[in-house]
């Protein structure tokens, strides 16, 4: 990459794969679960994350020869709320459709401990282009896992993607469902989400066998 | 000049700077917007009203299309023909009455208060119809909706929205093959106000079956469910005085 040295690319390209926020380090666990049944909800969580980290981190490198060690902790917190509330009035007065969905997003982005993590342990020590790339990067890594979880979890248990039917007519007996397929309801509810990622994290380490710990 | 960033009176000022500035930052913010914000929500209140009213752009396969917001205060001015409140058992005209909270309302009413009921009257296929705002709980926050009735107590068409239902399941009563269900029910069953009951066990996944003042639950979203039956019995319950002087006899 030409933009990019080979360190900072690797910023953006580590999180999407070896270093993934969900299914390497295990945060970000609770929206993962949470908000997957949708394709769409999972893309708007994604996207808004995607925002959020890349601008927090910014902020918070940027204050961070400044912040007093003793209340960094709170000092992030309202870096993240502040963030999440501007994007949320934004939105209401400009795509006032597209934040009736994400409102109920909104108290989880706070609470993502991924955005957290990356503060505490990133930005706070490296410069802003990096920090900013680290931000991206792990947002990236959270959304394609959030997109992944969601696409399956609806088609097999809605039968749908973004809310436009893909195997038939469930009730009308047409396409997939005139053979028999059912929708697998247990795939709606968040224990199904938990599957998924054991899934994911299988293959991923399946293929590549360096991941796994020691036991 | 390197700050001392340990000691306690750095710390305490720099909290206090941080505040101020998030403060004024978000409070400058939110004033500025409010005015457009506003506008908004006005304006999706009318196209809800509207949409139970059958004024939407539905296409026979379509999802929820509402009418654009750039003629929704045009088409709300047209197609409501008045706005009533419903007052201590009187019904008088109000032109304001869509920017009434009900959930005040249905508190004061819980109270014994004098309760100011909103009612917007309209027309579908050129008999009167009646739109009745709703007001209930679902699973983990508000539900809201509104209902359009004729003279005979028969559905013409429903809006539900809610606050914070889950995604793919509590958050489908916002979806039209749910809400389509509900027109055509009776909201009386023998000589009483019943309302509609959204059912596990109807048995009628199609819903053709309009008589049995049910329609089909959602899968997984059974709390959310009864949430809107009991929403639409309250509904009827604060609203049955004003129903008994226009229903056919």
């Amino acid at each position: 990459m030409a933009i990019l040295s080979k360190k900072d690319a690797n910023l953006i390209l580590d999180p999407l794969a070896d270093n993934n926020p969900i299914t390497i380090q295990v945060l970000g666990i609770c929206s993962a679960l949470a908000i997957t049944a949708e394709l769409k909800a999972s893309l708007v969580m994604a996207v808004s994350v995607i925002f959020v980290m890349g601008v927090g981190n910014v902020v918070i490198s940027l204050l961070r020869n400044v912040i007093p060690s003793k209340i960094r902790i709170i000092a992030q917190l309202i870096v993240v709320a502040t963030l999440v509330i501007v994007v949320d009035q934004v939105l209401k007065a400009f795509a006032y459709e597209l934040s009736k969905t994400l409102s109920v997003f909104v108290g989880l982005i706070i609470t993502n401990c991924i955005i957290m993590g990356r503060f505490e342990a990133f930005a706070l020590g490296n410069g802003v282009w990096r920090s900013f790339l680290d931000g991206i990067g792990n947002a990236l890594g959270y959304g394609v896992i959030l997109v992944i979880i969601g696409f399956f979890r609806e088609l097999l248990g809605s039968g749908t993607l973004f809310g436009i039917p893909v195997l038939g007519d469930p009730i009308a007996k047409t396409g997939l469902y005139s053979i028999g397929y059912e929708n697998n309801g247990f795939m709606i509810i968040p224990p199904a989400a938990l599957i998924v990622v054991g899934i994911i994290i299988w293959v991923q380490r399946s293929r590549n066998r360096a991941l796994i710990e020691e036991a | 000049m390197a700050i001392n960033t340990e000691k306690n009176s750095y710390t305490v000022i720099f909290a206090i700077i941080m505040v101020i500035v998030v403060g004024s930052v978000l409070a400058f913010l939110a004033s500025g917007l409010s005015t457009k914000i506003k506008e908004n929500e006005r304006f999706e209140k009318q196209q809800n009203i509207l949409y139970a009213m059958g004024v939407n752009e539905n296409t026979p396969d379509s999802g929820v299309n509402f009418i654009p917001t750039t003629v929704v205060e045009d088409q709300f001015k047209d197609q409501v023909k008045e706005q009533y409140v419903w007052v201590n058992g009187e019904l008088k005209t109000d032109d304001q009455a869509y920017l009434i909270d009900l959930k005040k309302e249905l508190k004061v009413l819980k109270e014994g208060g004098e309760a100011r009921l909103p009612i917007f009257m309209g027309e579908r296929d050129g008999q009167e119809v009646y739109v009745l705002p709703m007001y209930g709980k679902g699973l983990w926050d508000a539900i809201w909706g509104f209902m359009a009735v004729d003279k005979d107590m028969v559905v013409q068409g429903v809006y539900f929205d809610h606050k914070g239902e889950t995604a793919g399941r509590g958050a489908i009563i916002k979806l039209r093959f749910f809400m389509d269900d509900f027109t055509g029910e009776s909201l009386l069953e023998g000589g009483s106000y019943n309302g509609i009951a959204v059912s596990k066990t109807n048995n009628d996944p199609l819903n053709n079956d309009k008589e049995d003042n049910e329609v089909d639950a959602i899968a997984g979203a059974t709390i959310t469910g009864n949430g809107v039956s009991a929403m639409i019995k309250e509904t009827l319950k604060a609203y049955r005085p004003f129903l008994e002087t226009i229903r056919n006899n």
